[in-house]
């Protein structure tokens, strides 16, 4: 005889998330990745693809005058299918980083920034000051900003206030990969802020971005874990599924810890 | 007749008179994938063919590359 509990009344498809939603704009998917620093484009592409990412990240530089053939990574990644995120990776002043944002949002695909001031060369650490000045005049000028800042409660409320689309606190430092160093601050920041928050840097392998997740962020940014990957179009798919569970035990609501051990079995019943 | 610019930081003779968009053509770009700062002014687009390169200007030609 089977009860009315059948296997088949839960659907897991049934289960799935609402849209990340960011500047008036809906995404499926929770991962965003950059495309830097991988051994090869076909690397690149067939990461990005196994990741199912739908932001990409990239730079603006100057063309090289002598190589000017199969070199801009729009070469390589369709902005009809994915949506190019510029970013303002190397600017150490806001005057700068309003610069590049610029010629960026020029190209010609959207109006959004991932935006960078960084302080220090050595760590790679934001400079908050020029980062909220940066984040003004963009946003005066019609930018969707999306700040990649320290995990600062403090700066993290100012950005938003100052107008920011998203707010991109570091897991750990830009391509170290130490993964979530302080869990209780990027919680915070989530709690406290209304815009999404997206955690940004420092996230090395699956677990890292599970345990991300599992905090109840928006989304999380990583390039280097998938570039420098042994092998990176694997650990792009093991990224994939990483932020969907660590996204899922989120919403689900994981139990208590407790320093006892529970018995998961009855203890009556026993035989005598 | 050329005239000399400076383009990414590089001193260049280009043919005078040319226009931005002419001056693409010349270095084998492709408008639709650089974006122009000349003289730290953007140039958008539909403004390459019109506007005229002249003596000692600063050029930069960018585009986006791989980044995080």
């Amino acid at each position: 005889m089977t009860g009315t509990l059948s296997p088949e009344t839960v659907r897991p498809d049934t289960l799935a998330d609402a849209p990340l939603s960011i500047g008036g704009r809906q995404f499926r998917s929770r991962l965003m990745v950059g495309t830097g620093k991988y051994r090869s484009n076909g690397d690149m592409v067939r990461a990005i693809a196994a990741s199912g990412a739908e932001i990409v990240t990239v730079a603006v530089r100057r063309v090289d005058l002598d190589r000017t053939k199969e070199e801009g990574v729009l070469y390589h990644l369709s902005p009809d299918r994915y949506f190019l995120l510029a970013n303002t990776a190397g600017c150490y002043t806001a005057d700068e980083a309003v610069r590049y944002a610029r010629l960026g949002r020029e190209a010609g695909f959207n109006d959004f920034v991932k935006l960078e001031v960084i302080g220090d060369r050595e760590t790679l650490l934001p400079d908050t000051e020029g980062l909220l000045a940066a984040t003004r005049t963009l946003v005066r000028e019609g930018f969707q900003v999306l700040a990649y800042t320290n995990d600062d409660l403090i700066t993290a409320l100012r950005l938003e206030e100052a107008g920011c689309a998203a707010v991109m606190p570091l897991a750990s430092p830009i391509g170290s990969g130490l993964g979530l160093i302080n869990p209780y601050s990027i919680r915070t920041i989530k709690r406290r802020l209304s815009v999404p928050v997206i955690v940004d840097a420092g996230v090395g392998t699956a677990s890292d971005a599970c345990l991300t997740m599992e905090q109840g962020v928006d989304g999380i940014l990583m390039n280097t874990a998938l570039a420098e990957a042994a092998d990176p179009v694997a650990m792009a798919r093991a990224m994939g599924l990483a932020v969907e569970a660590g996204r899922l035990a989120y919403l689900a609501g994981r139990m208590p810890r407790r320093e006892i051990a529970v018995p998961s079995s009855p203890t009556r019943g026993m035989l005598e | 007749m050329s005239i000399a610019v400076t383009i990414n930081g590089e001193t260049r003779r280009v043919p005078d008179p040319a226009t931005l968009l002419d001056l693409l053509a010349h270095l084998g770009l492709d408008p639709r994938t650089v974006v122009v700062e000349l003289n730290r002014e953007i140039v958008r687009r539909p403004r390459l063919g019109e506007t005229r390169v002249a003596d000692g200007d600063t050029i930069e030609l960018v585009h986006f590359v791989g980044g995080g």
